[in-house]
């Protein structure tokens, strides 16, 4: 399956290779640089190449190219699929997944390299195993190893590996027990010229960090569980409970981990109105203007709330893509500070918090490249926003139990809504 | 050994010097500056000589640090293989770290330092004998990757080896290292196979996924090796590892292609069977049997199709992405669209994702559109996508068009085509073009938007849109000679060579429709012919040889100039035209018979081109694979085939030679036992943990083997006559309502998991065949049939799929008595149910009918003593208690009480039954009083029969079933009458929640052996004295929980088992009765809540007594 794999940084350097199977000379990473360059953006870059020999897929993360060399039929989401969970695990076990930090942990990052391949084929990928094969570095357990010359690689097989639930460590003690679930959804969302909704839907996640002695066994039920119909989830949901009775049973993994993730979109909030949309918590009133010959154009942004059940949005930033003709701007933000970069043309405005009594403009005019005609395209606006303690689709948690254990744990519950891939055509 | 360290050293200064010049020749060509080149290979050989003295130091830390920094230069790619000495030496290490490390160092220097690499294999040797099986794990893991053609004798025995070893992870990297060893040397292969076979009979879940990897690289054309384990891999699939499902779903795909006969072809076959129906009617019912086979789907190709659905649901994108190729593949055409929304949400993953799911959207909406139509706006383009990301979508929506939703689709292309990414903009007008053929009622509106184009200031938008109408104009040339004007009027506007090329084109081939114009543009082109670029020069000359034959008076002398030019072009490609256009509309005497046809040759009448997608008849590789993205075949790419017209022998699936446990390691024919139970069972993953514990219990491994490979019926009966009762067995089961299905589906499998110890006992009737279908639906009837009776009579049908082999002969040849008879029936059944949603089937129906009087008769019956062999026995006894339901004052007049009679539910094995008596305190008569609303809203209940009229102080008792899915939630549900209703709940104390089950001491024993670790739960109390002795002990248990007794050797131990009634799990209970009044409560189940629970109340029922 995977046969070797390259990280080539920005720059396009190979800073670590690792063979599963005999060695495949780094000169393969050719096609990949020649991709690159063709590419004028570093996403552009293709993620299955084709060469004479072998097959690249890569993915990118954090400005790194996973570059996985392939010899044969393989389905390529499965080798797309195991480089972002290799990007995981490093961000798991370093913090960040940098450069630097690889090059830091060089000898971490081959043995758990060395554990989640064998032959090319996924061994352990479950970040509860590794770890107990191999411990992360922390500054204290760098300290003891050089000290009394342990190691920070496990000598027997995780339990977990063989047992009923391969994704719990066993054994854990906690003095503080708790459990903390923060459903976080992001509306991605197209709004057109007019401020009319072309497609709104809502990506929903339920984000846990259970720290719990011993088994417990949870089970998570909600007030609306209609509103779930398209979800996917982690191993340890058992399936066929939620589908008999639309409740999240599990034992959960230890520490942090993605319970379940799911998709509303417009269809599904309403299933009879094909057209009724998803509440979209802002709105942008927007006056953008270039004149033909003038070498002056106009901008006017104003933001509000609207739709919000009362919470305020915060953390909103606004940003767009303005067209190459624009030499600089000269705006007026009533609030926040706004900035315009003449290279890449890119213009943001951090707004904070909307007062919806006085709400946020941007104002001013933009100079335009002298005789050049005028942009074709008026810019799209991306916005970003955050809305604390509500979750635009209206779930709602109704209790967690747990079971199996004897102590009362701590049970916490947060909601977030944010903006995803949120976009004002104007 | 002194002379092997000396050697050793000898070689060592050669490798170094040999590496260090590798080192030097590395670092060289990045830096320009040579000196900075012999700085750096100094530094290196510096830094590799003390390396070398550090690993042959006595200090372990001083090693590990070696060894880090030898990894870091691995890492690097830079040459460290002159060390392989000093490193091989520490490969017995004590330290684990450090081992891992030379480990790492080994595998990847093996091959070029073979005589040397050769020194460590002994020690890997020993490490295979390990008791800790993560060494031997690894020591073989490690073998296996030494690339070293010498030792293959060596790793083929530590495979085979390592194939029958007790650890499911040691045999897991066994079926690994085969896929090692074959690249190493393929002549091992049929002694691979071996291993294969072996393997694959495997029923742990980490071994599957890969045993079926090394399948599919060493012999992936031996699918006869697939059919005994194609059911046991369909029930394991959902608890195997994610990975490891991405393999076995395409490697069932495969399978399932050249096994099954297809789902798709269903009313073509309807039609021939209507003709010859009508024909030959005297050979009809011959016909009739062969024709149903066509379209009634195999048992085992719905399976594959049931057991892989809930795998939409995982987070894992390339599960996902296989299940829905599966789908695509396999399912019956109306079946496929079930993937489509699981697809959709992949579209928010990573970018990598997105693309090559959207591939394989496009391919799939050019044959459907409507999957994916409702989800159109999914596909919209966002200003932040990546191009390649952009053009996909685009393509998609192109394909999803169609005349309803044009219109906004033709919106949403009006943004795109203004969008600052140009080489989107061109493929979005390419679209349009595309839409505009497709779609004929459009074809203008594009056209004129197109048109309208032209005038864009973007130079490649507006080339895309002159060729795109001029493939448009194409199509349809009669009503468009405005637009033909319009672009020549264009023309000296555009700079672009293939949009001008095109315009000249478009001009010669229609000069007949602008007469005027056309002369004038090729006076243009002739004065600007020397500076055109090749493509548009062609063009011109013709255009030139196409005036010239329409127009010669005005033309003729342009055309000469043109043509002169064109002979003397630097490029020989229009040089070559020029001479030949020539030769063929000037005549002279040379120019032969062909000048005649001039006219006809350049002015012949040309099709249209097809626009068409690039993803049309993409699907001809298999979806999802590499051969698909990168639209040609992939090495190592296993062809789908086509559906077979006749299907293969499905009874080679039905496992029937039961393997010897001899063979395996005792322990090993035992580790699935309970495995495929589970596997459908509620719980969603399985105990692969157990394995270990059930190791040391006995039993013949033919139970396990036919209840791994059965599916929810008694379908892996032995012979095929069975193997269609079975079938209707299924059938009926897949009518009953979808939830009874998979519950019930864990409880039969459940029951067949205990089978066993009947079958020493018994006798297999004739007739157990025919109760088959009913028997292992429907415990209400076997419940009837053991009180009856009080013999074995109900579990036959289990009975004989587990029958040994010693049996089976017997049967076999007893059924095949009379199966003529049998096949038919049983297919008309099957040809009757075909709708998986008709409505109960007669036996339910018949039970239900039955159910009061039997009810009665169960009543009082207490089977303390029922004999061993029957599975779901009569409760021990029933406590007279029972609760308030319903007030007569809330109730206005209308009381309600219920109580728990204890039996086994008659409407489904999975429901707790409930007696509810209602009276009347009121003066005037109820009317209809039934049952409303009930919450959670998922909560299945039995009603009973709505109560037309309740007289004043009568009292009625009717009874009704609850699944309380194994919890101790109360059952909210609204008691109704005609004028109001009423909420009322029912909350089960947990022993009502399990049904009695009767063992014996030895199968306890077993059962409690597989239930250890945190499955069990104990505690000690001091119990009343009056309660130490035998009999008062299994009252107060027997009040608290419905648990049978399992007949003791000891005096001063007491047994009782029980199954939870909703997922049929074994609920063990021990009171050990000590010295002091004390009393040890064991509770041995893998529904540790509810043992827990269970555990409480005995210990408040056993003290307080």
């Amino acid at each position: 399956m995977i046969h070797s794999l390259f990280l080539v940084n920005s720059s396009g350097d190979i800073f670590l290779e690792k063979h599963w199977k005999s060695v495949v000379s780094r000169s393969v990473c050719d096609y990949f640089f020649e991709a690159q360059e063709r590419a004028s953006e570093p996403e552009n870059v293709p993620p299955v190449i084709p060469t004479p020999h072998h097959y690249l897929i890569s993915v990118l993360r954090h400005s790194i190219y996973f570059v996985a060399v392939i010899q044969s039929e393989v389905p390529p989401l499965f080798v797309i699929e195991f480089l972002h969970r290799v990007v995981d695990t490093f961000q798991d076990y370093f913090g960040v997944c940098t450069e630097a930090a690889i090059k830091d942990n060089v000898v971490v990052v081959y043995e758990l390299l060395e554990e989640m391949l064998d032959n090319g084929f996924p061994l352990a990928t479950e970040s509860n195993i590794l770890k107990e094969l191999i411990k992360p570095p922390t500054i204290l357990r760098t300290v003891v190893n050089t000290i009394t010359g342990s190691t920070n690689v496990g000598e027997q097989l995780p339990t977990g590996q063989l047992s009923v639930v391969p994704w719990r460590r066993t054994g854990v003690k906690y003095t503080n027990n708790e459990a903390y679930f923060d459903v976080v959804e992001e509306i991605d969302a197209i709004i057109d010229k007019s401020g009319s909704t072309i497609t709104a839907e809502i990506q929903g996640v339920i984000d846990a960090c259970v720290k719990l002695t011993g088994m417990p066994d949870l089970t998570l039920s909600f007030m609306n569980p209609r509103l779930l119909d398209d979800v996917s989830f982690h191993p340890c949901v058992r399936f066929k409970r939620w589908e008999a009775e639309r409740i999240l049973s599990f034992i959960p993994p230890d520490g942090n981990f993605r319970l379940l993730s799911y998709h509303v979109s417009s269809q599904n909030l309403h299933p009879l109105r094909s057209t009724s949309l998803v509440a979209i918590p802002v709105y942008v009133k927007h006056n953008i203007t270039f004149r033909e010959g003038s070498s002056q154009g106009r901008f006017e942004l104003t933001l509000g709330p609207k739709q919000t059940m009362g919470k305020g949005v915060e953390a909103v930033l606004v940003s767009s893509q303005l067209p190459r003709g624009v030499l600089n701007t000269n705006l007026n933000p009533t609030q926040g500070t706004y900035t315009f970069d003449p290279v890449t043309k890119l213009l943001s405005w951090d707004v904070g918090k909307i007062n919806p009594q006085k709400l946020p403009s941007l104002k001013g005019s933009m100079s335009l490249q002298a005789g050049a005609s005028k942009p074709d395209e008026n810019p799209t606006i991306n916005i970003q926003f955050k809305i604390q303690q509500s979750a635009l689709s209206g779930l709602k948690v109704n209790r967690l139990d747990m079971y199996g254990e004897k102590y009362k744990p701590f049970k916490g519950i947060k909601y977030m809504t944010k903006a995803g891939k949120f976009q004002v055509r104007t | 050994m002194l002379s092997m360290s000396t050697n050793n050293l000898s070689y060592n200064d050669q490798g170094g010097t040999d590496s260090a010049v590798e080192v030097g020749q590395e670092t060289t060509p990045t830096s320009s500056n040579a000196g900075a080149g012999f700085g750096l290979f100094s530094a290196d050989f510096k830094k590799n000589d003390d390396l070398k003295e550090m690993l042959e130091s006595n200090k372990e830390s001083l090693k590990l640090e070696a060894m880090k920094r030898i990894v870091g230069l691995i890492a690097k790619g830079k040459n460290a293989s002159e060390l392989f000495p000093a490193v091989v030496k520490n490969v017995a290490s004590k330290n684990t770290e450090l081992k891992k490390l030379v480990y790492v160092y080994l595998v990847r220097y093996a091959e070029e330092q073979q005589d040397l690499a050769l020194l460590s294999i002994s020690t890997f040797q020993r490490a295979l004998k390990d008791p800790n099986q993560l060494i031997r794990a690894s020591a073989l893991r490690v073998l296996s990757s030494i690339r070293v053609l010498i030792i293959v004798p060596i790793m083929m025995l530590a495979i085979k080896e390592a194939a029958s070893d007790m650890s499911p992870y040691v045999r897991k990297t066994s079926a690994h290292a085969i896929q090692k060893l074959y690249s190493l040397d393929p002549d091992q292969k049929e002694h691979l196979i071996e291993v294969i076979e072996k393997l694959l009979k495997d029923k742990s879940t980490l071994v599957a996924g890969s045993v079926v990897m090394a399948f599919e690289e060493v012999c992936p054309d031996r699918i006869d090796l697939i059919h005994k384990n194609y059911r046991k891999l369909c029930n394991l699939l959902v608890d195997v590892e994610e990975w490891g499902q991405v393999v076995i779903i395409s490697m069932l795909t495969r399978y399932a292609r050249t096994q099954f006969t297809s789902p798709w072809k269903e009313d073509s076959v309807f039609d021939e069977h209507s003709v010859r129906a009508f024909y030959e009617s005297d050979e009809e019912k011959t016909r009739d049997e062969t024709e149903a086979k066509a379209y009634v789907m195999d048992p085992d190709h719905r399976l594959l199709l049931r057991n892989t659905k809930p795998l939409l649901q995982s987070r894992n994108t390339a599960v996902v992405m296989s299940v829905a190729q599966l789908y695509w593949h396999l399912a019956p055409k109306n079946e496929v669209s079930i993937v489509t929304k699981s697809l959709v949400r992949l579209l928010r993953s990573h970018r990598e994702v997105q693309y090559i799911v959207l591939q394989n959207i496009a391919t799939m909406s050019i044959q459907r559109k409507g999957m994916f139509e409702p989800y159109m706006k999914s596909f919209y383009v966002r200003s932040t996508d990546a191009t390649h990301i952009k053009s996909l979508k685009l393509e998609i929506l192109t394909n999803l068009a169609n005349e309803a939703n044009i219109s906004t689709i033709l919106r949403e292309f009006q943004t795109y085509v203004k969008s600052q990414d140009k080489q989107f903009a061109a493929g979005t007008i390419q679209a349009i073009g595309r839409c505009a053929t497709n779609i004929s009622e459009v074809t203008d509106t594009c056209l004129n938007g197109l048109v309208l184009l032209l005038s864009n200031r973007d130079e490649t938008v507006v080339a895309e849109s002159v060729v795109v109408i001029k493939k448009l104009l194409q199509t349809q040339p009669t009503q468009h000679s405005d637009i033909i004007k319009h672009m020549a009027k264009l023309f000296d506007n555009i700079t672009v060579p293939m949009a001008r090329a095109s315009i000249l084109w478009l001009m010669g081939e229609y000069c007949e429709r602008v007469p005027k114009i056309a002369p004038d543009v090729l006076r243009k082109m002739a004065k600007s012919f020397t500076s055109e670029e090749d493509i548009v020069k062609l063009q011109t000359v013709n255009l030139a040889a196409k005036l010239y034959l329409t127009n010669s008076k005005q033309t003729k002398l342009l055309t000469q100039y043109i043509l002169n030019l064109g002979k003397y072009d630097q490029n020989y490609d229009i040089r070559d035209r020029t001479r030949f256009i020539r030769q063929l509309i000037v005549p002279n005497d040379k120019s032969g018979a062909l000048s005649k046809y001039a006219h006809r040759i350049l002015l012949a009448p040309k099709p249209a081109p097809v626009i068409q997608s690039a993803y049309k008849d993409r699907d001809r590789y298999q979806l999802g694979t590499l051969s698909h993205t990168i639209n040609t075949k992939a090495s190592g790419y296993l062809e789908l085939s086509d559906w077979p017209a006749v299907a293969p022998d499905q009874s080679v699936r039905n496992v029937e030679v039961i393997e010897p446990v001899k063979e395996w390691a005792p322990s090993l024919g035992k580790t699935g036992k309970s495995k495929p139970a589970k596997s459908s069972d509620d719980k969603f993953y399985s105990d692969s943990g157990e394995e270990e514990e059930e190791e040391e219990g006995s039993g013949s491994s033919s139970s396990d083997d036919s209840s791994s490979s059965s599916e929810e019926s008694g379908s892996d009966a032995e012979s095929s006559v069975e193997k269609n009762s079975s079938q209707s067995s299924e059938e009926s089961d897949k009518s009953s309502s979808q939830s009874e299905k998979s519950s019930s589906e864990s409880d039969t499998e459940k029951k067949k998991r205990k089978t066993k110890k009947p079958l020493q006992k018994k006798t297999v009737k004739p007739t157990a065949k025919d109760s088959d279908s009913d028997e292992n639906r429907n415990v209400a009837k076997e419940a009837r049939s053991s009180s009856a009776e009080e013999s074995s009579s109900d579990s036959e049908s289990d009975s004989d799929t587990d029958a040994d082999s010693g049996t089976e002969h017997k049967k076999k040849t007893k059924s095949k008595a009379k199966p003529k008879v049998e096949v038919k029936s049983n297919e008309e059944v099957s040809l009757l149910n075909l709708d998986d949603f008709t409505p109960a089937p007669v036996t339910q129906l018949k039970s239900s009918v039955l159910s009061p009087s039997l009810l009665g008769d169960l009543e009082g019956l207490c089977l303390s003593n029922v004999s061993s062999t029957i599975q779901v026995s009569g409760p021990a006894f029933v406590p007279e208690k029972s609760h308030d339901l319903l007030h007569r004052m809330t109730g206005k007049g209308l009381s309600a009480q219920y109580q728990f009679p204890r039996q086994p539910c008659l409407y489904q094995p999975t429901m707790v039954s409930v007696q509810i008596s209602l009276t009347n305190t009121s003066d005037h008569p109820l009317e209809q009083i039934h049952i409303g609303d009930r919450s959670p809203t998922g909560l299945n209940i039995h009603c009973f029969n709505t109560i037309e009229c309740l007289e004043p102080e009568a009292s009625v008792t009717v009874s009704m079933g609850i699944d309380f899915n194994d919890s101790t939630q109360a059952a909210n549900f609204q008691l109704c009458t005609k004028e109001d209703h009423f909420s009322v709940s029912i909350q089960p104390a947990v022993g009502e929640l399990f049904l009695p089950i009767t063992m014996t001491e030895l199968d306890f024993h077993k059962e409690q052996g597989k239930l250890l670790g945190m499955n069990e739960s104990s505690a000690t109390i001091t119990m009343a004295a009056e309660n130490m002795t035998s009999q008062p002990i299994s009252r107060p248990v027997a009040t608290v929980a419905n648990l049978g007794v399992v007949p003791s050797g000891q005096d001063n131990v007491h047994r009782f088992a029980g199954k939870t009634a909703s997922s049929g799990a074994v609920v063990l209970v021990t009171v050990e009765l000590r010295e002091l009044s004390t009393a040890l409560i064991t509770i041995n189940t893998e529904k540790s809540v509810m043992g827990s629970m269970l555990l409480r109340d005995l210990k408040q029922a056993l003290a307080q007594a």
